[in-house]
């Protein structure tokens, strides 16, 4: 690893200062996606700025929203009574992502912004537009089994990792941040970007940005039907190969209200808005959760060794609906 | 120059020592071997006085096994290479060094975490306990003892991870069922493959609840 400067600021302001000052600088927090670049030399920040010392840990109910602090580490909040009883879905996601010692040390800040798994960018010898930009795409042609099959462009088809992330998005959550401007909140839905012609770019998040915190709004119905199902290699430690996020309000069989999001599938955790509005209204049934899984692969594309992805994202789709409804 | 490091007629070292020994010889050599070369590289980049004098060593206050050290470390050095490499404690493995198999494993005020992501810097103030740590002199502890009775490796690469893992299991509350028990050990690859011995291990601990 290549070596570099480390600061410990014990406040927002002076942790947001300290990388406005130095263009190379980073945060960090977890490290476990971070350290793991550095010792690769995909980053090489000059100076780090640990944000561990700053109050940001917090887990607490504000009105209708539930606020988790941006450095509150993934098993701390997959745990935490508030979040098992009125967000399940995000305790599942937690739970379904990484291993009990990563849980251990990644934060929700930390979870938002980790880089993609895709081989060939951590691969330096190869080709990669996120890693560096114009040098082309090794997967679009290349061994391409974990790929996106939806929002790719011809410059990337990485898939975002995060389970979390997935959950989030279908719990329609909201990214605080700060910087020297002040506060500015960020829709979860437009946090995370499509790859288009700038890869290298995962996020909306501008320099000298802190995440503070994210915000997720409390919906009873979606508490008491709710689950995170999560496709993979084996049975666990692994990233998705789909994972599907799904909660049902459902009254007299009729569904009032469907979120739906999956990961694994695309440059940023993946939401189904047009499924959503077409079981709005419909009896809860087999028949129309196929519609429903249907209308949410329209525009999905395979690249060839991912081609299975086209057949296994609508099944579990419609295994998830099937499993909550209890049908 | 070496002479008096590779004992002729002296004192037989044990095996365990004379390997290890083997080990810092043999890297301390190939450093020299490379380091013109190094020396040349560095100067021709001007590398050499930056290294030097911009960044520097951070002071580190740490407890591990319940002994206290006051450190000076490089920022990019990990809590598994200041473990092995400073502190002499190689009972931690390093596996990957990517945060992959577990083998690292140690706990940071009582949470099992990888040390080979955790860098030793971020640990200002923290207490860390490691394998050498668990046993009480000569009596090792429950897990130690439910591993060697089941079988609970091969190689014994893994085992020190295996372990911290498996305490930290108990103790969190994941280990109600041998299908929780794998959950929860997931994060700790074992190539011989003794995940059914491992798992006896765990519940046979639990089972006499002495763990803690």
């Amino acid at each position: 690893m290549i070596n570099f400067n480390y600061v410990r600021p014990s406040s927002i302001k002076a942790a947001v200062d300290a990388l406005n000052k130095d263009i190379n600088s980073q945060f960090i927090a977890g490290g476990t996606n971070l350290v793991d670049l550095m010792k690769r030399g995909i980053a090489s920040p000059q100076k780090l700025i640990d944000v561990t010392n700053l109050p940001l840990k917090n887990i607490e109910q504000r009105g209708n929203n539930i606020r988790i602090g941006a450095l509150a580490l993934n098993s701390e909040v997959s745990e935490h009574p508030l979040i098992v009883q009125k967000l399940p879905l995000l305790s599942q996601a937690l739970k379904a992502g990484a291993s009990p010692q990563l849980r251990n040390m990644a934060t929700v800040g930390g979870n938002l912004l980790q880089r993609t798994r895709c081989t060939y960018f951590y691969d330096i010898t190869m080709p990669c537009n996120k890693r560096k930009p114009g040098s082309g795409c090794g997967a679009l042609n290349g061994f391409n089994r974990m790929h996106a099959i939806f929002g790719a462009s011809e410059n990337c088809i990485a898939v975002h990792p995060s389970d979390m992330c997935v959950a989030l998005t279908a719990l329609d959550a909201t990214v605080i941040v700060n910087s020297s401007k002040g506060e500015r909140k960020i829709l979860f839905k437009d946090f995370h970007r499509l790859p288009g012609t700038t890869p290298e770019k995962d996020n909306n998040l501008q320099r000298g940005e802190l995440i503070t915190a994210v915000d997720i709004p409390v919906n009873d119905a979606f508490s008491k039907n709710a689950l995170y199902t999560k496709i993979r290699d084996r049975a666990s430690y692994a990233f998705a190969l789909v994972s599907v996020a799904a909660a049902l309000d459902v009254k007299n069989n009729t569904i009032q209200n469907a979120r739906l999001a999956m990961g694994g599938v695309a440059h940023k955790p993946w939401r189904l808005t047009e499924a959503e509005n077409f079981l709005k209204g419909k009896t809860v049934s087999i028949e129309n959760f196929k519609q429903a899984a249907d209308m949410a692969m329209k525009d999905a594309k395979g690249h060839g060794h991912n081609n299975f992805k086209l057949k296994l994202a609508p099944n579990t789709i419609v295994q998830a609906l099937k499993t909550i409804s209890g049908i | 120059m070496c002479q008096d490091h590779f004992p002729g007629n002296q004192e037989k070292p044990s095996l365990h020592e004379s390997r290890r020994r083997f080990l810092k010889q043999s890297s301390a050599l190939t450093a020299i071997a490379l380091s013109p070369a190094a020396v040349i590289k560095a100067a021709e980049k001007k590398l050499d006085e930056k290294a030097a004098g911009y960044f520097e060593k951070v002071k580190l206050s740490i407890e591990v096994n319940g002994e206290q050290h006051q450190l000076s470390v490089e920022p990019r050095v990990t809590l598994l290479d200041l473990l092995r490499e400073q502190l002499d404690l190689t009972g931690t493995k390093k596996g990957c060094d990517y945060g992959q198999c577990g083998a690292c494993t140690v706990h940071v005020n009582g949470k099992r975490v990888l040390s080979c992501l955790s860098l030793a810097v971020m640990q200002d103030g923290k207490k860390i306990s490691t394998i050498e740590g668990l046993a009480k002199g000569d009596q090792l502890h429950p897990m130690q003892e439910a591993f060697i009775k089941h079988d609970g490796f091969q190689c014994g690469y893994c085992t020190p991870g295996q372990i911290m893992s498996a305490v930290a299991c108990i103790k969190e509350g994941h280990a109600n069922s041998e299908d929780e028990i794998r959950q929860y050990m997931s994060g700790n690859i074992c190539r011989c493959g003794a995940y059914p011995n491992i798992v006896d291990a765990i519940v046979e601990v639990k089972k006499q609840g002495g763990a803690l």
